[in-house]
């Protein structure tokens, strides 16, 4: 047997071309570059590609200021007049609550939620070859869409055109990210970032307990005043305030009824697996059809990896005539694909921008307390 | 370690074409890839040892992402540690991946390279395609 020809293929070992000096620099420089300088998603990263946020990121600092300003007011002025009359706990609660949600916060805006890289022109040509099986000499586009069984179901992949892939199942394409998110849950504007497979249990824990910390601290903040003053005004504007933590309250019971039916926000809002589809009880094929497990797979699975590697070099694409052969990246002009048709309009895009939410939330919480800073007489 | 030649002396092999395994989501969204082997490989391989590196691929996956005691309990932990033990901590998937690699790696030591095919990690392509890469045939004669 021959044993010449085919040699052992080690990226690493393969020798270098002479090149010039100027080669040499530019490819030092290239060296230094990671994945996530050249991302191609509409994303801001931080601390050399540890962090990632959506370009808008608007809103996550009004987040973040009406959590900590709302329990630094209550921290203020409610928990001494607590503590004296009733128990030293309830800042230390309020404290692990309010600690709980921020880290949720942070880790659900600053975490990858599932972002699939794209293809890269070698896969493009490979899928477009594969769908074009007619022999038709005219050029036809790919197909959009493509059925697939799953667990006795049929499902269509629809085919990305940035991405330039057949989505995954339950994958959706994020216009405001411009990527495709695996386990595509809703663009979140108040946490900065999509809410997908690899951060939707950070998601809930965060609205989970801001629903703790507010009860509680709406619970403590009525206590404080019934204490103070037994004024018929004030508890007209409690009843108010009361009635607004539902906002809250009810996004947890809504995910809750997610997590239960293993769903996701984009599924529920399309009806994607709606009862007047199909014959059977469920039509989500991706369900177990037991609360428990569905709820202990969305929130306790296995952690899955993130797929972009944002912090992984940029693998050096030789200037040299005889490329090597082993570059992930190939040249493009090895691959000449026709021209896409042009992109069918995005469809509606999921989010959350209840303003009331965070309005309810505000008024819930930060008027009571204005309320007893300001005294007895109230113009609201 | 090869031993540095000038470009005339070397043949570096140039990558003929790629093939791409694509995923089989019969099952759901757990990783799998499609166990079809490519008529581009016949030449290359067998059927058994692509089946084989498949399989074994697959059973890697599914290992990693299995749900039972474990990984509910890692999972319990993160959260009651509001998720900062992902932190310090080798998740249990991590771990396979690790293994994935070192799998892989060995495969192509053993059994692609020698036929000039290499065998790319499906985490560097976004668990979308297995990609094996064919390498040009230099040889003179076909000596198997």
């Amino acid at each position: 047997m021959k044993n010449c020809e085919y040699q052992q293929i080690d990226p690493r070992a393969l020798s270098v071309s002479p090149m010039s000096a100027q080669n040499r620099a530019e490819m030092k420089a290239q060296r230094s570059r990671r994945k996530w300088e050249v991302f191609p998603g509409k994303n801001r990263f931080f601390c050399d590609g540890r962090i990632i946020v959506a370009r808008q990121s608007g809103v996550l600092p009004l987040t973040l200021g009406l959590i900590v300003v709302t329990c630094g007011l209550f921290f203020a002025f409610d928990c001494p007049f607590l503590v004296e009359h009733l128990t030293v706990f309830i800042p230390v609660i309020g404290g692990v609550l309010f600690l709980f949600a921020v880290i949720s916060l942070l880790r659900t805006s600053f975490t990858d939620p599932g972002i699939l890289p794209r293809a890269t022109p070698e896969e493009a040509a490979d899928i477009e070859k594969q769908i074009d099986t007619s022999g038709s000499s005219t050029y036809r586009p790919p197909p959009r869409t493509k059925e697939i069984l799953i667990n006795q179901q049929v499902v269509k992949l629809k085919y990305c055109f940035t991405c330039k892939m057949f989505r995954p199942p339950r994958t959706s394409h994020c216009s405001l990210c411009d990527n495709c998110v695996e386990r595509f849950d809703h663009h979140c504007p108040w946490v900065g970032n999509c809410v997908g497979k690899r951060n939707y249990r950070f998601f809930y824990s965060f609205i989970i307990s801001l629903s703790f910390l507010t009860s509680f601290i709406f619970g403590c903040v009525v206590t404080h005043i019934t204490l103070r003053s037994q004024e018929g005004k004030s508890l007209i504007q409690l009843v108010i305030c009361f009635f607004s933590i539902w906002s809250i309250l009810g996004l947890s019971g809504f995910h809750t009824y997610l997590v239960a039916s293993n769903l996701t926000t984009n599924e529920d809002i399309k009806g994607s697996w709606s009862s007047k589809r199909c014959t059977e009880e469920s039509g989500n094929p991706y369900s177990y059809n037991n609360i428990i497990t569905n709820c202990c797979v969305t929130l306790c699975g296995p952690m899955p990896p993130s797929l972009i590697d944002r912090r992984g070099f940029v693998p050096l694409v030789e200037a040299s005539p005889a490329a090597s052969a082993t570059e992930i990246e190939l040249s493009c002009d090895v691959v000449r694909l026709p021209p896409p048709p042009p992109p069918p309009p995005p469809p509606p895009q999921v989010e959350w921008p209840t303003c009331s939410t965070s309005i309810c939330f505000f008024i819930s919480n930060l008027l009571p307390l204005c309320m007893k800073t300001n005294g007895s007489a109230q113009v609201f | 370690m090869a031993e540095t030649h000038s470009l005339q002396d070397l043949r570096q092999p140039a990558v003929s074409s790629k093939v791409f395994v694509q995923r089989d989501y019969g099952s759901g969204t757990i990783s799998k890839f499609q166990t079809k082997f490519p008529s581009e490989l016949e030449s290359r391989l067998d059927k058994q040892q692509f089946d084989e590196t498949i399989q074994t691929l697959n059973n890697l996956y599914a290992e990693a992402e299995k749900l039972g005691g474990k990984s509910y309990l890692e999972g319990c932990l993160a959260c009651l540690t509001a998720y900062t033990i992902f932190l310090c901590m080798e998740t249990h998937y991590e771990k396979v991946l690790k293994k994935i690699s070192r799998y892989i790696k060995d495969q192509n030591e053993k059994i692609y390279a020698p036929r000039g095919l290499l065998l790319t990690d499906p985490i560097e392509r976004g668990l979308r395609v297995v990609e094996i890469t064919i390498y040009e045939d230099r040889s003179i004669g076909s000596g198997r």
